[in-house]
């Protein structure tokens, strides 16, 4: 069990390195133009050639990534070229507003998909079943910022109950993160729920549940007693593995609302070229998805003690 | 003896393999929500071969800006859906903007699949020290969360048709190349592999005449729903303002360039997002319909 943890982490580090490189060789792809991004596109070129050099950019690539990357394993992030500021200044408030934004849209999606997936895995192929599923279909169908522009002409230009905008500038507002949330949660949750479906329909034909049915039970306890706790245990890999894929959402969603998270800093990072902000999110975006894998598979083998590690 | 066995046997069928893809997709009747998703895909498709000829407007003439849904223009056509900023027709933007996305997400998907089939078919027949290189690299590709990926190469390399479909064919080839490993595991056993082998047909011979037509069920089914998150990302790209350069209209573009205005002029916005949702929802319930038949049989 260590091992495998240890294993694991020996291997986001590896992927760490080769992404980091990766993202500095991109960069590479075309040298000095960011120098044209700060400066502006009337700079001179003599002007751009002095702020490369003063930013260290003349060195080598490899002097330059050997030592970013000697920075970064000593928690050292490197300075943004775009905020003026040191990369962990800007980073962690960004990832904390993402984290709540996250923490809502997971606390919403879970309990709903959870229960319109069993409540549709139940009776398969029945006329709820059949309803739930046309929903998630239509509802993955619309992408984040076609469902921001159509919620936001309703709720914000229509009935104007909400703010368009959540950019948080008076303090925190839970009004500003109502549409956001929604965005994320009604693209979301018709994954999780067709997974969730599909879980408890399979569990709803196993033999032991006909066995339950037929020595008399009530059906609800069949469900609530017998059928959930197998039926349950695919969804919450699903839902370990959404939180990744939540990394790409909030791109488009904050976007979207001028939110001010981890996915418009990289937006706005990447714009930029701010080679140690991009850096900087790729390595969380990395740990995200290893650690999230991590714990995936760690409590499946808690929830089905079939399975172990080898 | 040679000519006895042939006059016994009966001559194999010579259907076209176009009337057999036909014959097979005929089968979609069966399945009202694939007939749905058939449809829906159909119509953009004829809307896009038929566009020069539909569009009641230049896509990229200016002409009346701001003009609401319905105003009729000095020259007999009418704004069926309003005009944006500067006066081009919406109507005709999305018309034109179909062919824009109808032409760069199959051949992104296309590309993709390209390349994650020749992965999977290697890293599944040949196995071995290969196979854990491939699918190391495809695990570190997908581990990444695949907008990060696209923003960063995109915003690089530059916007423009040919780096969005380099970029979703680097993104989406791990992928296709898993489950083509995963079918090429199962299939490389069966007894028509062996006897190829015993032919001494080539390794590739083998991988693309033997086995790819066998485990092409699955692929077209993921193939279907690839093609829904493609068209996702070519939008999410442009409503990011990564996507294909202006004037040539294209849908997540529309939504980005008018954005500003939406609070006053809704109609700039919305219905670029109802176009591309019922395209995506097309190619999603296809996916739904094939797959459906596909596990009946």
């Amino acid at each position: 069990m260590l091992f495998f943890v240890i294993r694991r982490f020996g291997n986001m580090a590896l992927i760490m390195v080769l992404v980091s490189l990766a993202v500095f060789l991109l960069l590479e792809l075309t040298p000095g133009s960011v120098a044209t991004k700060v400066l502006g596109p009337y700079s001179s070129e003599e002007q751009r050639r002095l702020w490369l050099e003063a930013h260290g950019y003349m060195e080598p690539l490899w002097t330059r990534y050997g030592s970013w990357l000697v920075n970064f394993v000593q928690g050292e992030f490197g300075q943004s070229i775009r905020f003026k500021v040191p990369v962990s200044d800007v980073l962690w408030p960004r990832l904390w507003n993402t984290t709540i934004l996250g923490f809502w849209t997971f606390a919403i999606m879970i309990p709903v998909s959870l229960t319109l997936g069993v409540l549709a895995g139940m009776r398969e192929g029945g006329l709820l079943d059949r309803a739930i599923s046309q929903i998630s279909v239509i509802t993955t169908s619309i992408p984040e910022f076609a469902s921001a522009v159509l919620f936001s002409s309703i709720f914000v230009f229509g009935l104007k109950w909400l703010p368009g905008t959540s950019t948080m500038s008076d303090g925190f507002d839970p009004l500003q993160l109502l549409l956001p949330v929604m965005v994320l949660v009604v693209y979301d949750f018709g994954y999780v729920t067709r997974m969730t479906r599909a879980s408890m329909a399979e569990v709803m034909t196993t033999p032991y549940i006909r066995t339950a049915v037929l020595k008399g039970l009530p059906y609800r306890r069949v469900i609530l007693r017998h059928a959930l706790r197998n039926a349950l245990i695919a969804p919450f890999t699903i839902i370990m593995l959404q939180i990744n894929w939540l990394l790409s959402g909030v791109i488009v969603v904050e976007f979207a609302f001028a939110y001010k998270g981890f996915g418009a800093l990289l937006l706005e990072a990447a714009l930029n070229q701010d080679i140690y902000v991009i850096e900087a999110c790729a390595m969380v975006a990395v740990f995200v998805a290893a650690a999230t894998q991590t714990l995936a598979d760690i409590g499946y083998t808690y929830l089905n003690p079939r399975i172990r590690f080898k | 003896m040679i000519e006895l066995v042939k006059s016994i046997l009966p001559a194999p069928s010579k259907v076209s393999a176009l009337v057999r893809a036909l014959r097979s997709f005929a089968l979609l009747r069966e399945s009202g929500v694939g007939m749905v998703g058939a449809g829906l895909v159909l119509f953009w498709v004829i809307v896009a071969l038929f566009a020069p000829v539909i569009a009641p407007f230049e896509p990229n003439a200016q002409l009346l800006p701001m003009a609401k849904p319905g105003t009729a223009f000095p020259g007999g056509a009418t704004f069926w859906l309003g005009a944006d900023q500067l006066g081009r027709d919406i109507l005709s933007r999305i018309i034109w903007g179909s062919r824009t996305v109808l032409f760069f997400a199959p051949l992104a998907t296309l590309c993709a699949y390209t390349v994650g089939i020749i992965m999977g078919l290697a890293a599944g027949y040949y196995r071995g020290k290969l196979d854990e290189f491939l699918s190391f690299v495809a695990n570190a590709i997908l581990s990444f969360p695949v907008l990060v990926l696209y923003v960063l190469v995109i915003s690089t390399i530059g916007p423009s048709g040919i780096n969005i479909v380099i970029a979703i064919t680097f993104a989406s080839a791990p992928g296709i190349m898993r489950i083509v490993r995963g079918l090429v595991l199962d299939l490389r056993n069966r007894d028509y592999v062996a006897a190829a082998q015993t032919r001494g047909e080539s390794s590739w011979y083998i991988m693309l005449v033997e086995i790819l037509p066998n485990a092409r069920g699955p692929l077209i089914v993921d193939a279907c729903l690839r093609l829904g998150y493609v068209v996702i990302t070519i939008g999410v790209l442009g409503f990011l303002g990564l996507g294909l350069p202006p004037p040539d209209p294209d849908w997540g573009g529309m939504v980005n360039f008018a954005r500003p205005l939406a609070i006053v002029f809704p109609h700039m916005t919305v219905f670029p997002c109802i176009a591309i949702s019922s395209l995506i929802l097309g190619f999603n319930l296809l996916a739904d319909g094939l797959r459906e038949i596909s596990l009946r049989d």
